[in-house]
């Protein structure tokens, strides 16, 4: 049996040559996802904002209706209730109460009392004001902190244009991760932003494969041009590119459709956020060395003979 | 360089036999292989509680105060010391700062300060002209609050062990906090309850001069105070408060035990006392029989019983209108002590036993189809290489298990996600060595070096990749909580065990091949 090939083994798709677009489509991605950040917001979960959750099952489907009446007139401030993946499971989730921990504490109790024998109560989590400010504060510190050490990595494995057009490709990604967040309103909690965090590890880790592989020709193809040769070095990876970001979306998909409403957030987090990754590391970080003008290191004396080479 | 050693090969094959080894308890019933030495197999993974059910809870003490508290200790200490060497003082509220004395005679401030050094050592002095405000040392204010806690974690241990659920974890975090995790626990909210009371347990008098709103209307008796009744027997009859006096009859820290019984059919709550405590009781009950005595708990009059004889065995009971499980809960508080300082619920995470099993069924189903998928598409792309991947892949999976069950390492949701993320990302390897190959063999190399020069030039950018992905993992571990740990848990250890596998695993099946077969095609 021949092996089925996603990519041709003679690809040669021009990238270089559609940059700009790949250029206008990226910058109004990002723009859009910053603008709606700043002004429509995340939906953060309990765990940024502080509040209370409660899933539960109820005898035959819930009477979304009815719950909505009975937990809205306890005087807790917006009561927020949806379907959980099942018609007779229920997330029930409760602003950030007034007041200290001890209110939060109140209100959990006023809800389970309020909800009666009748529903078994899945799982109920409070995060108090405190701990709230704290998780957001160490989430913040997290993506600071990976994206500085990836680049700290980079820098040193490879020229400075490099550095600089992976951490461009990275912010782009995980800002266009976020603004997936923004737009479609799905909520972002502490796991949504490990799936974050994730998908930066994986996009860097495409785009190390591509740059590797430049920084290969441009040792082994002292005479080409820099646009010919950036060209070829994503053709060439395009196959390895494609294939491992296709088996990680298989086993993703799995997890998305099987996995179980807890973690569909989590998991579609990362599934847009490796298509992003996967285009970026192709369209946007390899030409992006153009812009910064990457240059063969030329040894020295042999200046004139290499120049626009 | 296809040629194996064949020590190398062994090393590679004893690898994979431990990994099998100590990854199979996982699939046998708990239990199977009882061991406690660390090195042998037969541990299997802890699941999280998000898997196997249970509550976690963050408690913050109130270290204040705590502190508050021993000033005001402290400031009584040292007015009776100025009061004996007859000093004038005018007394201050003590803060966080420290106890405040304002010394009436200039000339007596250096004298003042020579007494305290010399009854509280291990105090610091400061203040200007007439005032001393003296508060503890950093050393002697780190010991009380490291003393505070260890109680508080004794205490809190003690409440918890009462509701018999196994393997509770109760761990001290940073300077004044303390994680709970109760596997297994079916009502969380009366954890909540048992967790969330100081337990501050005295005996006060009623002070019967007058009844509380009349205090309040004309004037408070001296050395009295009114405190809120808890008790519903009292609410029903219209007595919401009592006049109390301030002075602490009888302390229950000298209560050595307490049980949930019954008194003419209703719950109550008995007590008994040490035989100090007892000795006061019986004292006290003598002089004031006729009077209310009120039994007050964290502030509220639980209940305010006429002292009708008086009671010497050091035994008591509690009574007032409990239903069975608040009499079960107050019993348990009153055995298992009182709390220094007073803890608030910072945070809680509960989850059901019925999800956590949901959670794991759904978790395997995902983790089986999405290797699946993997497995069967390796296969449709590289052929035979393709199933040489997918045996890597494999061999990485029990290894990740093997690793975490020596690890002890927790699973928890997110963490089996990160199972299914490493299926995905495990191949990367091999495709990025298979590409390279095919490569390699269309530049017209012979089987032989194409196979070599693959393995060779992929080698420094899977190191590269791997490497970048692994330090997006430790960070998630060092700033993660809970869930999300074992999420980079699973990111992390899947990282490094696939370099293994899809590297040494899949070069030492095709070097059998090529040694075996002699190939004269590569079909790849």
């Amino acid at each position: 049996m021949k092996p089925l090939h996603l990519v041709p083994d003679d690809v040669n798709v021009p990238f270089l040559k559609f940059r700009k677009i790949f250029y206008i489509v990226s910058l109004a991605m990002v723009l859009v996802s910053v603008g709606l950040f700043l002004t429509k917001g995340l939906n953060f979960g309990i765990d940024f904002r502080g509040g209370i959750l409660v899933e539960i099952k109820t005898d035959g489907p819930a009477d979304i209706g009815a719950l909505r009446d009975n937990l809205g007139s306890l005087g807790l401030g917006d009561v927020s209730i949806q379907e959980f993946g099942e018609p007779d499971d229920v997330l029930i989730q409760l602003q950030r109460q007034d007041g200290d921990e001890q209110a939060q504490m109140a209100a959990l109790a006023t809800v389970t009392k309020a909800l009666g024998d009748d529903v078994t109560i899945r799982r109920s989590e409070l995060v108090g004001p405190k701990v709230g400010d704290e998780l957001k504060e160490a989430g913040v510190y997290s993506v600071a902190i990976s994206l500085l050490l990836i680049m700290i990595y980079i820098w040193f494995r490879f020229e400075w244009q490099f550095a600089v057009a992976s951490v461009v490709a990275l912010l782009h990604d995980v800002l266009i991760t976020i603004g997936f967040f923004v737009i479609t309103g799905v909520q972002f909690d502490l796991a949504t932003l490990a799936a974050v965090l994730t998908v930066a590890g994986y996009s860097i880790n495409d785009t190390v494969v591509v740059f590797d592989r430049i920084r290969e020709y441009l040792r082994k193809f002292r005479k080409m041009d820099i646009p010919d040769l950036l060209d070829l070095s994503i053709n060439s990876t395009l196959s390895r590119t494609t294939m491992t970001s296709f088996t990680t979306l298989l086993a993703l998909i799995a997890l998305f459709v099987f996995g179980g409403e807890a973690i569909r957030g989590f998991t579609m987090a990362l599934i847009f956020g490796i298509m992003i990754g996967t285009y970026s590391s192709i369209c946007v970080a390899s030409p992006l060395l153009m812009v910064l003008r990457l240059r063969r290191k030329i040894p020295e004396g042999e200046e004139t003979q290499e120049a626009g080479a | 360089m296809l040629y194996f050693t064949k020590w190398k090969a062994a090393l590679v094959l004893l690898v994979c036999a431990l990994g099998v080894i100590y990854a199979i308890p996982n699939f046998l019933p708990k239990g199977t292989f009882a061991t406690d030495a660390s090195y042998l197999p037969g541990k299997q993974i802890n699941l999280g509680l998000d898997l196997r059910g249970g509550s976690h809870m963050l408690l913050e003490v109130d270290i204040n105060s705590v502190i508050r508290e021993r000033y005001e200790a402290l400031g009584d200490t040292i007015r009776s010391t100025l009061r004996e060497e007859r000093i004038r003082y005018r007394p201050r509220d003590a803060g966080l700062n420290g106890a405040e004395v304002t010394v009436v005679n200039a000339d007596e401030v250096e004298k003042a300060r020579d007494l305290i050094r010399n009854v509280e050592p291990d105090t610091v002095m400061s203040g200007e002209g007439n005032n001393i405000i003296v508060s503890y040392t950093d050393q002697a204010r780190k010991e009380l609050v490291d003393r505070a806690i260890s109680q508080s974690l004794e205490v809190v241990r003690r409440r918890v062990d009462e509701l018999g659920t196994t393997e509770p974890s109760i761990q001290r975090q940073g300077e004044d906090r303390i994680v709970v995790q109760v596997p297994g626990l079916d009502d969380p909210s009366r954890l909540r309850a048992i967790l969330g009371r100081t337990a501050k347990m005295n005996f006060h008098l009623v002070n019967e001069e007058k009844t509380a709103s009349e205090a309040r209307a004309t004037g408070m008796p001296p050395g009295t105070m009114i405190l809120p009744s808890a008790d519903a027997g009292d609410r029903a009859a219209g007595i919401n408060e009592y006049l109390i006096d301030r002075r602490v009859v009888v302390s229950g820290d000298n209560l050595v035990d307490s049980q949930p019984t019954f008194n003419e059919g209703r719950p109550v709550v008995s007590f008994r006392f040490d035989a100090a405590g007892g000795a006061r009781f019986g004292d006290m009950t003598s002089k004031n029989a006729g009077r209310r005595l009120a039994i007050i708990l964290d502030g509220e009059v639980i209940s305010a019983p006429r002292i009708n004889e008086p009671i010497l065995g050091g035994n008591g009971i509690i009574t007032g209108q409990f239903s069975v499980q608040e009499a079960n809960d107050l019993s348990l508080l009153l055995r298992a002590g009182a709390l220094p300082a007073p803890m608030q619920i910072l945070e809680e995470r509960s989850v059901g036993p019925g999800l956590g099993q949901d959670s794991v069924e759904a978790g395997e189903i995902a983790a089986i189809l999405g290797l699946i998928f993997v497995v069967a598409f390796m296969v449709i792309s590289y052929g035979r290489f393709g199933v040489y991947a997918d045996i890597a892949l494999l061999i990485n999976l029990i290894l990740v298990l093997a690793v975490m069950s020596v690890l002890q390492a927790t699973l928890t949701l997110p963490g089996i996600a990160g199972i299914v993320l490493t299926v995905g990302m495990a191949v990367d390897a091999n495709v990025l060595i298979f590409e390279r190959i095919r490569e390699e063999r269309n530049n017209g190399r012979t089987i032989i070096n194409a196979i070599d020069a693959g393995y060779r030039s992929a080698m420094s950018t899977i190191l590269d990749a791997n490497l970048t992905t692994l330090i997006a993992a430790l960070v998630l571990f060092s700033f993660g909580s809970g869930p999300i740990k074992g999420f980079a848990v699973t990111l992390a250890i899947g990282i490094v065990t696939s370099m293994f596998s899809a590297i040494w695993v899949t070069r030492l099946l095709i070097a059998v091949w090529v040694k075996r077969r002699r190939p004269t095609e590569l079909v790849i």
